[in-house]
């Protein structure tokens, strides 16, 4: 019966998780954005003070039933080792609890978070690997579904399905994904939740909780015979059918020794007599004030450009060959509206690329950065961060993204336009262009003459910085090509304008 | 004579279509319909002919034009690449056109990114050369081919492209756009009009004419001309629909009537040839109430065959010039004038009508000719006029947020949109620089639209739920 009730739960629950990351159409976060939420790691970040108290409750209550039903990752090793499990029978054993390693890793995790060091804390946190999984691995394919049912929709004037693009947002944080997902198949066909049981911070951190877990497996010393099925097929391989006991750090309450029992000695129940510690101090991950991140120190931004080359009208008709835009380095990387500063981002964030996958209009993608590895940040060679769309901040579980509404975005400054000169069409290619200034939502650009004193000066963009709150319409529609004229400088901090 | 008959015969025996064919000839012979025929076939005589007074040359009512040529379907192309030509299809389709009588065929060095000449030399010249008429154009769209060497080196290269040594109708292309300062600077100060008049002499050319968009000074100008005997026109082209007949004004403030351009050449016994019949097909693809009394007058007649007979009917009209892209567009238009059945004065009153309706959806009369192009920014000018036309024909113009049908249309606008023109090349990145400006021959002030409609795209993008 546990057995069955948790696995329909976990087959929901990961299926829902799996399709918000797969879900690209800004539809499904209504429904189930939640799920990203109660997430333990994610809600401790965000601060979300009712999911942690119910998500510790629960699993004083249950046990570690966090890890069988709610964590993707964990659900998604367990069919791993499913699979493994209809071949063969049997091939787990009893082993002793690696104290050393779980609690090394979650110290060496802690110190991560205080120090604010997000790529460490994002390559170890459970959701947050699912999520580059789904969003690197599976993403795409479900997009090419999509993409030929477009096909098939235009075919028929039919608007159900539109195409979306398929593109690789970032290289290295694909090959950590990719990685990841291998190291996690080989571990769980191997040894069912080994990875939940030695690495895993979160695993950890619930275990200390599950010790004290009102209802647990319990043996039936009367009834077992010692036939060691229970230990043998435990893939927590924390049964020891010798002694009769239950390493409860490492249960993760599947259920599947209570059925395998033929004799009825394993049942998962609360023992009056058990003492009953008093709930232990919840060790808080907080980040608190950690050392600055520095960021990248300013680089020379590449300005030798080629605009578009204009082409000598001859004959009717063609199109233009258009060069691809390339983002240009900025001093301070961007972050999206509603992340407050980039420390904010920096020591909140877990990666899960949730944010990446929401984002619409291209601008969202894995930081390279090594301090700020797989976090996002965003650049406007795709699209530019439009005024009306606030998706990334409804669906951040984590509070790095905070909740945002249309009005305090189009007044949140998270950098400002700067003009490159030696880029500029109205120079190089002496055309009337405006075409920033046209769509500058805040109308922090004018056209003005280069030169007051002369009557025939080129006409160029002048900037109020006071004004402008970076979100890079001026920079995404800049004609210069590969490198805009104008381009966007991240704040640190952002400000309201 | 003998030769064209086995011509033909050969033509539809590789079309596979032989016992269609042969019902068809055999319901004509007949003169009857007593035998079920296939309404896509034209009959195999019977096309309505005008004549030349200056040549006498006998011209068929319907003019293939070579500007909207067929492309290869299904090819894989980078971005940025353009489709080849299908020149097979091309051929077929001449072949099937000269079967059915049709014997003008108009190109230019401009049209197709430069190779309408290429193709069309290369489907004629599988025929007699006395059997067609050939027209080109001496282009005007670069000011580096105005020079006089320049501009006789493109009437060269028009001969050798299409593989002749005489043209039989040479056009000045498109005078009028650019005003009268263009008109001298192209064709009267660098000598190449009195040059060309020396090459009709020499017998190169047969007829020479000019096509005229815009500037209504030098329609006027050039007519002048010919009164004062300074120039003699043997044709004019003209845009000539029954929107643009009494519309074109109103339409666009720099175009002309279509009812003064014929009136004043038919007043001089100068025949017309007449182009955009279809407005790009504007006229081929009518609001539904439109369709829908089209089809209660004749439930057979195709909405394009009112466009073709209205264009058709004045006697003065030497020839129809239609760019039949497809096999379909041939068939229909051959149907239509093998005879012409002249439009009757109340027909035509309902084409007026017509024309009212048409006027007042506010589209963009761009005719996608194409001539904008290629924009040097990247942008796709006519497919961008295209799907907003669709649109507002197709009633997906979302208005007010309240309405019931807001969020469909804004839908089907919206993804139609990245649809028809990748995100690349749509109306935000015009920067406004203009270059296409003098190459409209509609006039339409393309900046100014794109800006309009990028603003309008723009607020359907920010009025999320």
């Amino acid at each position: 019966m546990l057995r069955k009730i948790r696995t329909t739960l976990a087959i929901l629950s990961i299926a829902a998780i799996t399709l918000l990351f797969l879900d690209f159409t800004g539809t499904l976060h209504h429904w189930l954005g939640w799920l990203a939420k109660i997430q333990l790691l994610p809600a401790v970040l965000a601060m979300n003070f009712v999911v942690v108290a119910v998500l510790v409750l629960l699993t004083l209550i249950f046990g570690r039933i966090y890890c069988s039903v709610v964590c993707p990752l964990g659900v998604m090793q367990d069919v791993v080792s499913w699979l493994h499990g209809r071949t063969k029978k049997n091939r787990f054993s009893y082993s002793k609890e690696k104290r050393w390693l779980r609690y090394g890793v979650l110290g060496v995790f802690i110190v991560a978070m205080v120090c604010g060091i997000g790529s460490l804390v994002a390559l170890l946190a459970p959701y947050s690997s699912y999520g580059r999984i789904v969003m690197n691995l599976v993403r795409p394919l479900y997009e090419w579904c999509n993409n030929g049912l477009a096909a098939v929709a235009e075919h028929y004037d039919s608007y159900a399905f539109y195409t979306t693009d398929v593109w690789m947002r970032s290289l290295p944080t694909f090959v950590v994904a990719a990685l990841t997902l291998v190291v996690l198949i080989v571990l769980a066909w191997r040894g069912g939740r080994t990875y939940c049981n030695t690495i895993c911070p979160v695993g950890t951190v619930l275990s200390l909780l599950a010790r004290f877990s009102w209802l647990k497996i319990r043996f039936d010393e009367d009834k077992c015979r010692n036939c060691s099925k229970c230990s043998r097929n435990c893939k927590a391989a924390c049964i020891d059918f010798r002694s009769h006991t239950v390493d409860y750090s490492r249960c993760v309450v599947c259920g599947d020794c209570i059925g395998d029992c033929k004799f009825g000695a394993l049942s998962y129940s609360h023992k009056i007599k058990s003492s009953h510690a008093a709930t232990p101090s919840q060790p808080d991950p907080h980040p608190t004030d950690g050392g600055r991140r520095s960021f990248l120190v300013a680089t020379a931004v590449a300005t030798t450009t080629a605009a578009l080359a204009q082409e000598k009208k001859k004959v009717d008709g063609g199109l233009a060959v258009i060069e691809d835009k390339q983002a240009p380095v900025r001093t301070t990387p961007l972050t999206p509206a509603g992340s407050l500063s980039a420390r904010n981002m920096a020591t909140r964030c877990t990666a899960c690329q949730l944010c990446v996958s929401e984002c619409p209009n291209g601008v969202l993608r894995p930081s390279t950065d090594l301090l700020t590895f797989m976090q996002p940040t965003m650049g406007y060679e795709r699209g530019h961060c439009r005024p009306e769309c606030t998706r990334c901040a409804d669906v951040c579980p984590t509070g790095a993204i905070r909740p945002i509404t249309r009005e305090e975005k189009s007044s949140t400054q998270i950098g400002h336009a700067v003009w490159v000169q030696d880029n500029c069409v109205c120079i190089t290619d002496g055309v009337d262009c405006g075409n920033c200034e046209r769509h500058c939502p805040t109308g922090a650009i004018q056209m003005v003459p280069l030169d007051a004193q002369d009557e025939y000066s080129p006409y160029v963009p002048a900037i109020d910085e006071s004004r402008c709150i970076g979100c890079g319409a001026c920079e995404h529609l800049c004609p210069a090509r590969p490198f805009s004229a104008i381009y966007v400088e991240g704040h640190e901090v952002h400000k309201t304008i | 004579m003998k030769e064209r008959n086995i011509s033909r015969r050969s033509f539809l025996k590789r079309l596979g279509g032989g016992a269609v064919a042969t019902s068809a000839l055999l319901a004509a012979c007949k003169g009857g319909a007593s035998q079920p025929t296939s309404p896509a076939e034209p009959p195999a005589e019977g096309m309505t002919m005008r004549v030349n007074p200056n040549t006498g040359d006998r011209v068929s009512l319907l003019g293939y034009g070579m500007m909207r040529l067929p492309e290869v379907q299904g090819q894989k192309l980078k971005e940025g690449q353009e489709p080849d030509f299908d020149q097979d299809m091309i051929n077929r389709q001449v072949d099937y056109a000269i079967a059915h009588g049709v014997n003008y065929f108009d190109t230019s060095p401009a049209y197709c990114r430069g190779l309408s000449e290429r193709c069309t030399g290369i489907a004629l010249a599988r025929h007699p050369r006395d059997t067609y008429y050939i027209a080109t154009k001496l282009s005007n769209f670069a000011p580096d081919t105005w020079p006089a060497a320049a501009s006789k080196k493109m009437f060269e290269t028009s001969l050798r492209e299409l593989q002749v040594d005489y043209v039989d109708y040479l056009l000045l292309h498109g005078v009028g756009m650019g005003g009268m300062d263009d008109l001298h600077r192209r064709y009267l100060d660098n000598g190449i009009l009195d040059w060309l008049v020396e090459q009709k002499t020499a017998g190169r050319i047969r007829n020479l004419g000019f096509s005229y968009h815009g500037d209504v000074a030098v329609f006027d100008t050039l007519l002048q001309w010919h009164d004062e005997g300074r120039y003699h026109w043997d044709f004019v082209q003209v845009e000539l629909n029954y929107l643009d007949w009494e519309y074109a004004n109103e339409i666009n403030e720099s175009n002309t009537d279509a009812v003064y351009l014929y009136g004043e050449l038919h007043k001089r016994g100068i025949p017309a040839v007449i182009m955009e019949p279809l407005l790009g097909g504007r006229l081929a693809n009518v609001p539904e109430n439109v369709v829908a009394k089209m089809k209660s007058r004749d439930a057979q007649a195709s909405v394009a065959s009112w466009a073709f007979r209205f264009a058709g009917t004045p006697e003065g009209v030497l020839t129809v010039l239609s760019g039949m892209t497809y096999m379909e567009h041939l068939r229909d238009n051959l149907r239509t004038y093998m005879p012409l059945k002249p439009l009757s004065e109340e027909e035509k009153e309902f084409l007026y009508e017509v024309a009212d309706d048409i006027f007042n959806l506010n589209t963009i009369p761009c005719n996608d000719c194409k001539y904008c192009m290629p924009c040097p920014y990247g942008l796709n000018i006519p497919a961008i006029f295209v799907h907003y036309n669709k649109c507002i024909k197709e009633g997906n113009i979302p208005n007010e947020r309240m309405d019931e049908e807001y969020w469909r249309q804004r839908r089907a606008f919206l993804v139609g949109y990245d649809r028809s023109v990748p995100r690349l090349r749509q109306a935000d990145h015009c920067i406004g620089c203009g270059e296409c400006v003098s190459h409209c021959p509609q006039g339409i002030d393309i900046p100014a639209e794109m800006q309009r409609i990028d603003e309008f795209v723009e607020e359907l993008k920010r009025s999320e739920k």
